[in-house]
């Protein structure tokens, strides 16, 4: 009797209780959220279904009938919509993956000129930082398509830069390897020499942590894939690559590669915007590793290099990876600004399909879908590669 | 004798030190002096092709023509006077802010002759020339009482973000008038436009999603599940589109989650779309301030017998948000080039009006003049707000303890 009311006074009363309050108020939001989501539901199934559009992916099955302007897959106007969708994340996808490329190539560059001790280097890239950083990419990339790209001169005159490297408002012909028959050979003895290499350049970093002395296994793994390559080239019938030049025929350029104005005005902005972000996150990695890393580096005499190399970069790389992978998102997502200017990316053909069947809500669903999975891939990816570079740092 | 010597050996020691200073800024390792030779080579040509055409090359008859046009879209001539009003109201709020805040009316006054120079170059009406030399007048006029008047200094502290708040309301009250009235007359939000519906944008989405960011950000650190997976849901979501997206479907959906009789107009939805956005941003801004207060102010807070509105409104809120006034600077310059992105889904924003512009059969071929000339002022804005944070950011120590 006595536990049964000592209980009872240490249990407050259930309108004061604060876990059945915590639960109350979990009710009363969960309701709430539903509420407002059936009332938004109703509201747009009502007005769907008095125009015939009640909420069906099966109009994917249908003929698209519009063309493509560029399709790395293959694609006519027979094809379905689903199949035009798809183009348009494969689009989205090959900008984003050279573009992240290039942008972590030129951000690095400029990250490390913004800490030079070069004066007029360190301004120059101050200089960039500052003006891309603060000016919307939308503008940069109108200007980048009307003002540069499609202000070059007609396709008889176009710009020849050395390569020969074509400059017209048709976009940017390039030289580009081109296989022959020969290619496969030389192409196995490519994947085994690159596996050989692989070990070989194991083996000798092995050698260097367990007696100390220099391996120099970027060397030896070097020149085992480089003899790998010479002698499948000299095996090979006849030479496996050759160079293909672009030639004007008629009206367009025939051979080697070419980018659309519009692809290239996409890459151009998004590369020289997304760069500008990514220097800072450099920067300020490389300055985030303390300063008696880099004294006892000097003192144990390495060279300027070495430091860079095995001392602040693998260092500076963990506070790197986080922001990068965030950059990285951003330039996908960025790709989406391809609709000002006509590249077709994933949201310029879905806006297509959207303007043709006025299926608005399964498009929108379409388009979300796959930006969160390239997110989500593009996140766990650089999840990886963080743990893996933390790992070789212990 | 002596001071000649001096008088000698100053400049000398001077040009000496300079050498010294190219040695060792520009030539000292070897592959320096490489680097600085192709970097002036590199300087020289891209600043003599730029000045090159934009003193010879360029027409600028198209933006000198436009000006109007890209300050305020085709907001009517005769109603005017409402935006000078308001830009009044917030040069003369922002002096008092300048004061108050510590920097010097001087440089106030510098800025404002810069500019006041410049518009009295620039080819506008005289009666906008009168006014911007008027509203910046006022800016170092109230700039100077806010730094000399001392006992005014305390109240306006505290006033000045509320002023603030009622400025950004009475401005979209006054730019959009009245239906049916005389002196004030209803402006449709569809002839909002240029630099204006551009600034406004970025208010009010700053603005209205602050409390939204908040109450995420609560939400993410909260202890209740369903609220908390309400709040990851909400803004992973978000983050994990582009704001293209969202901006669309604030175009498209919005108008269809509500119901048939209620109409909102364009201008309206691109602002709501930009507020869920900013909101979810903001929120994981917020949250990385919570996350930055010692445990040990929560559980003084729960001892001290506050509750959890007490404690959050009192104790840990203005702690997180002084910690993250630089991060949310950050997103309202974000925001603030976002803007852009709404001239996609067709609104009349300064980047719209350029796009416009270069499409009259006058203007062909003048596209560099224009986006260089909106690339401009879009700078001029981001450059000046991350300038004011960073002055901001070593004024509240953040990060200094």
């Amino acid at each position: 009797m006595t536990t049964a009311r000592a209980s009872e006074h240490a249990r407050p009363p259930i309108w004061r209780d604060e876990r059945v309050l915590a639960v109350i108020a979990q009710i009363i939001f969960l309701i709430l959220v539903i509420v407002v989501l059936a009332f938004m539901y109703h509201n747009m199934y009502t007005e769907l279904s008095a125009r015939g559009l009640t909420p069906t992916f099966s109009f994917l099955k249908l003929e698209a009938g519009f063309p493509i302007g560029e399709t790395p897959i293959s694609y006519s106007p027979g094809d379905t919509y689903a199949r035009a969708f798809l183009v348009g994340v494969v689009n989205t996808i090959k900008v984003s993956v050279i573009g992240i490329i290039l942008a972590t190539i030129l951000g690095v560059v400029v990250g490390v000129s913004r800490l030079s001790p070069n004066w007029l280097l360190r301004s120059i890239a101050n200089v960039y930082i500052e003006i891309i950083r603060n000016t919307p990419l939308l503008v940069q990339l109108f200007f980048w398509f009307t003002a540069v790209m499609l202000k070059f001169p007609r396709i008889r005159q176009a710009i020849t830069l050395p390569g020969p490297v074509y400059l017209s408002n048709r976009g940017i012909a390039m030289p580009w390897f081109r296989a022959t028959e020969g290619f496969s050979v030389w192409l196995g003895f490519v994947i085994v020499g690159l596996i050989v290499a692989t070990l070989v350049f194991r083996y000798r970093s092995r050698y260097q942590d367990r007696t100390g002395n220099p391996g120099y296994p970027w060397i030896f793994g070097i020149a085992t894939w480089g003899v790998f390559l010479l002698v499948g080239w000299i095996l090979a019938p006849g030479s496996p690559l050759v160079i293909d030049k672009p030639m004007l025929k008629g009206l367009n350029f025939e051979g080697g590669t070419s980018m659309t104005p519009e692809f290239s005005a996409l890459l151009l902005g998004l590369v020289i915007y997304t760069a500008a972000f990514i220097a800072e996150v450099v920067r300020a990695g490389i300055l985030a590793v303390s300063k008696g890393q880099r004294e006892a580096a000097k003192a144990l005499g390495l060279s300027d290099f070495q430091m860079m190399r095995y001392i602040i970069f693998p260092q500076a790389m963990r506070v790197i990876i986080p922001p990068l992978t965030s950059q990285y998102l951003n330039l996908t997502k960025n790709s989406s600004l391809a609709v000002a200017i006509g590249y077709p990316d994933l949201f310029n053909v879905a806006g297509t399909i959207f303007n043709q069947t006025g299926r608005s809500i399964e498009v929108i669903t379409l388009i979300m879908g796959s930006y969160l999975t390239l997110s989500l891939l593009t996140s766990l990816f650089m999840n990886w590669y963080n743990r893996r570079v933390r790992l070789i740092e212990r | 004798m002596v001071p000649t010597a001096t008088r000698e050996a100053v400049p000398a020691s001077a040009a000496r030190e300079f050498l010294e200073w190219m040695r060792k800024n520009l030539f000292t390792p070897w592959y320096n002096a490489i680097i600085t030779i192709v970097s002036l080579l590199i300087v020289y040509v891209v600043l003599k092709g730029t000045i090159g055409w934009v003193l010879h090359g360029a027409k600028w008859g198209v933006v000198t023509s436009n000006l109007r046009l890209f300050a305020v879209g085709p907001y009517p001539v005769e109603q005017m006077w409402r935006v000078w009003l308001a830009l009044g109201m917030a040069l003369v709020l922002g002096g008092l802010s300048w004061g108050v805040w510590g920097a010097r009316s001087v440089n106030a006054l510098a800025i404002s002759v810069l500019f006041v120079a410049l518009f009295w170059i620039a080819p506008i009406s005289t009666n906008a020339k009168r006014n911007w030399t008027l509203v910046f007048a006022l800016f170092v006029l109230s700039s100077l009482v806010a730094e000399r008047v001392e006992p005014l200094r305390k109240p306006l502290q505290r006033f000045i973000p509320l002023a603030w708040l009622a400025v950004f309301f009475i401005t979209l009250v006054l730019l959009r008038g009245f239906k049916g009235n005389a002196k004030m007359p209803l402006v449709e939000t569809s002839l909002w436009g240029g630099l204006l519906l551009t600034i406004l944008l970025a208010v009010v989405a700053i603005v209205a999603s602050f409390p939204i960011g908040v109450l995420l950000a609560l939400g993410r650190r909260s202890s209740l599940p369903v609220v908390k997976l309400f709040s990851v849901l909400y803004i992973e979501l978000i983050r994990g589109v582009p704001l293209v997206t969202v901006l669309f479907m604030a175009q498209i959906m919005l108008p269809l989650f509500l119901p048939a009789n209620v109409r909102i107009d364009k201008v309206l939805r691109a602002m709501t779309g930009m507020t869920l956005f900013a909101a979810a941003y903001l929120a994981e801004n917020v949250r990385g301030g919570l996350q930055a207060i010692p445990k040990g102010q929560y559980e003084a807070a729960e001892a001290l017998g506050l509750n959890y509105y007490q404690m959050m409104r009192y104790i840990i809120l203005p702690q997180a948000l002084r910690a993250v006034i630089p991060a949310i600077v950050g997103q309202f310059i974000g925001l603030f080039k976002d803007t852009s992105l709404v001239a996609i889904v067709g609104l009349l924003d300064l980047l719209n009006i350029a796009l416009s512009v270069i499409a009259q059969p006058e203007w062909i071929g003048r596209q560099a003049e224009v986006f260089l000339f909106i690339a401009v002022i879009y700078w001029v804005f981001c450059y000046a707000m991350s300038y004011a944070s960073r002055r901001l950011e070593a004024k509240l120590g953040v990060g200094v303890r």
